[in-house]
């Protein structure tokens, strides 16, 4: 049983996620996967699906893991991790090894979860597999150069979605809410809930309660990309941050009744166009797609139950 | 060398504390920089380096700059603007 962290200054000093690795100059994904390593501890696999954390960590024959680590192609995150928590049963089972069951951590991007990768992610909790699905939400294929993912908001810019005169607001669609994809559905779920990286201890408290749970558990962690949402890479945690206080990220957990259970509440919501001006992938917005996009942040609140209306300035 | 000899499906062994196969330092193009007046140990930059790159030693926090990429987010977070970004040039080495 891994305990809760209290306070910062009880955070474990040991690094398992260590330095040395080709992400970008303040990458929210790796400060993610450094806080979920530190949680899990010694006794961890990690499975990564093909996306930023596979690619960009594993260069030249070397990566930055000091656990375990295997590459699953970004299909099957999920069936890989079946597997392994599979094997790893039967050799208890069969007194074939004495080492302790380990924690089997799927660290997936989006695309690796929300897209490609969600079939072999349902199945896993369909079985009811004792592993960690996480997904770091960096909210676009960056590794290839920035690509649309079902997760891309509404009004970002991507290769894909470039704005213009035929689209004025880059991208049309509105994202997939990919936990509440996974919150009702699979009966076999444990444990749900999101995360974000302006929110560490909170982070790897949820990381540990996962793992706790003994079977299926999720995890969805919002990690602002510096490259991809065009912003100066020392503001990574400030957005990640403003994001929760806006509302266009909400940190929830699922209670055993299936219900959502608010993490934190932003004590005075700030409007999303905050959020929006730092990042130039938003800079093309009018006024009229900074409104949709309040609205749906509004919306997403309501589903949570954070009822906390915007002050009309 | 025999095939006996190569390693299983391009295993690697996995490093301790670094990995030395992938030195960043060479990056930045900004050093942080630590006033330690003004540190009051809060922790918040140690735990919002995405590259593990400020250690906790007993004479309070040290960057690590050979994989220090000078992002800044620490000077960033810090509540009490103990950290500056220098430009390195600034530095003879």
């Amino acid at each position: 049983m891994l305990e809760d962290i209290k306070t910062l200054r009880k955070a474990p000093r040991e690094e398992y996620y260590v330095p040395g690795h080709r992400t970008c100059a303040g990458c929210g994904p790796a400060l993610q996967y450094r806080l979920v390593a530190k949680a899990a501890g010694a006794n961890t696999i990690f499975i990564g699906p093909t996306g930023c954390m596979y690619v960009a960590n594993t260069s030249y024959g070397c990566g930055p893991w000091a656990v375990p680590w295997i590459h699953a192609q970004i299909t099957n995150g999920g069936a890989v991790g079946s597997g392994i928590e599979a094997a790893y049963k039967a050799l208890i089972r069969k007194h074939k090894t004495d080492a302790e069951f380990p924690n089997v951590i799927v660290m997936a991007g989006d695309g690796g979860s929300s897209d490609i990768g969600i079939q072999a992610l349902s199945g896993a909790f369909y079985r009811g597999h004792n592993l960690l699905f996480i997904c770091y939400d960096n909210e676009s294929y960056a590794n290839t150069g920035i690509q649309t993912s079902p997760t891309t908001p509404y009004g970002a810019w991507t290769t894909f979605t470039p704005a213009g005169p035929v689209s004025p607001e880059g991208k049309k669609l509105f994202p997939k809410d990919l936990p509440k994809i996974m919150s009702h559905g699979h009966p076999e779920l444990k444990y749900l809930a999101t995360a974000s990286i302006a929110f560490p201890v909170d982070l790897m408290n949820k990381v540990r309660r996962g793992l706790n749970a003994q079977g299926p558990s999720f995890l969805y962690i919002h990690a602002p990309c510096p490259k991809g949402w065009s912003f100066p890479s020392e503001k990574t945690v400030s957005i990640a941050k403003l994001a929760v206080d806006t509302g266009m990220f909400q940190l929830y957990e699922m209670t055993e009744d299936r219900r959502f259970k608010v993490t934190y509440r932003p004590k005075e919501l700030k409007p999303v166009e905050e959020y929006l001006k730092l990042q130039g992938r938003f800079k093309h917005l009018r006024p009229e797609h900074i409104e949709k996009l309040q609205n749906f942040a509004q919306r997403r609140m309501q589903e949570v139950g954070i009822e906390i209306t915007l002050l009309s300035s | 060398m025999s095939f006996k000899e190569v390693p299983f499906a391009g295993t690697v062994p996995s490093p301790k504390r670094e990995n030395e196969g992938m030195v960043t330092g060479n990056w930045r193009t900004k050093r942080p920089v630590l006033d330690k007046d003004k540190c009051t140990d809060c922790l918040i930059c140690w735990i919002s380096c995405p590259d593990a790159c400020i250690d906790q030693s007993t004479t309070g926090l040290a960057f690590n700059l050979k994989y220090c990429k000078g992002c800044g987010i620490c000077a960033e977070v810090c509540p009490s603007n103990a950290i500056t970004n220098v430009p390195e040039l600034d530095y003879a080495d």
